[in-house]
């Protein structure tokens, strides 16, 4: 008997422990269902507490070398740069304009019906250290964890889209499972159709939009948002686009989607730390008009002496003399966007730069303006009720049709 | 120095120091987990099956190679979100399989580390297709010319690594 257990010896280590890893993983099969982590979870915070700290490491020394060099060194192309955000900044600001009087009329339409909105109260931006390094495992690693407030099931995203949620939590790292994993499910909804679906990953690594009957158009290139009925995701984020829409072998569209965050190149993220709910009021807040941001951008009026003003505007004009280093503050400047009448030339005093056609003056503020607005396209502009203040009243009309 | 006879052929069994025998590991699943999240490229290869191989064919010790796999794989399970047992099984059989080799074979020259790679390569998918398939129902996706390519990538890789990783090696 000893003899066959020595010559037998490898082979019996080697069915024992093989005998243990798989008692060990139909144990963690049959608690999938109730709780997945709580049979390896020590295991697990061995391995991540091995690994992460090593992965920490490497990624603050290449994010401290990639600041050196990109801050103090490859600065090349900035002032373009520079130039072209403030470009970009000024063509969102006129774009904020359109969509904030939008985004007031339906809030008071949600006010009517009593809707309640969600929105991003608090986030928290991590950086991601490691994979998972396993292609059926498509998860990621980030540096904040359980000290930093993380907790399970907490949304992940990027400025481009969604990126995943939190499935473990360790003390100083969390794991967040990829919208493109087979495990992953996210609440799903097209953009134009308002169709909705479930997200879920594929073994092979794509993003596919399931539960969408047949009998339904689903263009290609159409954008694909969370629908927030996963309880996880807030409504209306970002998840990709539709690239691919076939028949289904069941009475479901195989509807494939390009995720509009690059989960491949992940390297900063926000993690969603907390979602209010709130009853939707409309805002109170003046009305900036489009106008206005234009006129800010116009080349303005050099400041003038006071013995340079003409002795009738000064008089005449007492708000706007309250107000000498604003540029542009001359009494003639409300009737400048007059250009239908045949005043028009003759609207500006010497030494002063004509608006063009309906543009407001420079002077007028956003939220409570104190200059006249005796024209047609400056009727919203005083206090965003479409009524000029009082101080607007006894301008001179006699200004906008010169003897 | 010891001298182990088999088959009337002489082979030499190696052993590693404890930093080695613990880092080697380590640092293994650390750039499998890190190394792709940068280049995309390299996660078509496997670092722990790697030096999962190259532990058990130089010490040429079965139980010692089928622990090393073990613990190896064990690790990069852990590592994961699916259940822990899935590499740790695919690597016990390759670590038993690659030391019981590791006696009967010359393991040294380049050409039997190639092919033996690639042979290990394509049982530890096979062994790990199946634990996933069969006894954690996953679904598996995978297309043999992807198995093919990085089995290849893996075996080239292998014969590099073992040729860095023998200085580590110590005499019994």
């Amino acid at each position: 008997m000893e003899s066959v257990l020595s010559r037998y010896k490898n082979l019996i280590v080697l069915a024992a422990v093989l005998f243990v890893q798989i008692l060990g993983l139909a144990v963690q099969v049959r608690r999938a269902s109730a709780d997945s982590e709580s049979s390896s979870r020590l295991i697990r915070v061995w391995a991540v507490g091995a690994i992460s700290p090593f992965e920490k490491v490497l990624r603050w020394g290449q994010t401290s070398i990639s600041d050196i060099w990109h801050n103090y060194f490859y600065l090349r192309g900035v002032r373009a740069e520079n130039r072209d955000l403030k470009l970009e900044i000024e063509r969102m600001r006129l774009e904020q304009v359109r969509m904030s009087q939008d985004a007031d009329q339906a809030r008071r339409l949600q006010a009517l019906l009593a809707f309640k909105e969600q929105f991003i109260s608090k986030t928290l931006a991590a950086q991601v250290i490691g994979w998972s390094g396993s292609e059926q495992s498509r998860t990621v690693y980030i540096d904040k964890g359980e000290d930093d407030g993380i907790k399970p099931d907490m949304a992940v995203t990027t400025v481009d889209g969604i990126v995943g949620k939190v499935l473990h939590v360790y003390g100083s790292t969390s794991q967040v499972l990829l919208i493109n994993d087979q495990s992953s499910g996210v609440g799903a909804i097209l953009d134009k159709s308002r169709l909705q679906g479930i997200l879920r990953g594929t073994a092979s690594g794509e993003v596919g939009l399931e539960k969408v009957m047949t009998d339904e158009t689903v263009p290609v290139g159409e954008k694909v948002l969370t629908s927030g009925g996963d309880r996880i995701f807030p409504k209306g984020l970002a998840i990709g686009t539709v690239t691919q829409v076939t028949s289904g072998t069941d009475a479901f569209l195989n509807i494939r989607i390009r995720p509009a965050a690059n989960l491949s190149k992940l390297e900063e993220v926000l993690v969603v730390t907390r979602i209010d709910e709130r009853q939707a009021a409309p805002e109170q807040t003046g009305t900036v008009r489009a106008a206005d941001l234009l006129a800010e951008r116009l080349p303005s009026v050099p400041q003038k002496p006071a013995d340079a003003t003409l002795p009738n505007e000064a008089s005449a004009t007492p708000v706007a003399a309250k107000k000498p280093s604003a540029p542009g503050t001359i009494p003639q400047a409300n009737s400048a966007v007059n250009t239908t009448g045949p005043a028009a030339n003759k609207t500006h005093a010497p030494g002063t730069t004509p608006l063009p056609r309906g543009v407001a003056p420079t002077t007028i503020p956003r939220t409570a303006p104190a200059q006249p607005s005796t024209s047609n396209t400056d009727a919203r502009v005083s206090n965003g009720t479409g009524t000029p203040s009082e101080e607007t009243k006894p301008e001179r009309p006699a200004e906008d049709h010169p003897q | 120095m010891a001298i182990t006879y088999t088959s009337g052929e002489q082979v030499e069994v190696y052993r590693f120091s404890l930093p080695a025998t613990i880092l080697i590991p380590l640092l293994a699943v650390f750039l499998q987990a890190w190394l792709p999240l940068r280049i995309h490229f390299f996660s078509l290869f496997d670092f722990p099956l790697l030096v999962t191989i190259f532990f058990a064919m130089a010490r040429r010790n079965p139980i010692g190679g089928l622990v090393t796999g073990s613990l190896i794989g064990i690790l990069q399970d852990s590592l994961t979100h699916q259940p822990i047992g899935l590499y740790g099984i695919a690597k016990t059989v390759v670590g038993y399989g690659a030391s019981s080799l590791g006696i009967r074979l010359d393991v040294e020259n380049a050409g039997a580390r190639l092919l033996l790679t690639l042979v290990f390569y394509a049982v530890h998918e096979v062994v790990y297709f199946m634990v996933a398939r069969g006894l954690a129902s996953l679904h598996m996706a995978s297309t043999w010319q992807h198995e093919v390519g990085s089995g290849f990538a893996n075996a080239f890789l292998g014969v590099f690594l073992f040729a860095l990783l023998d200085r580590l090696k110590q005499r019994t």
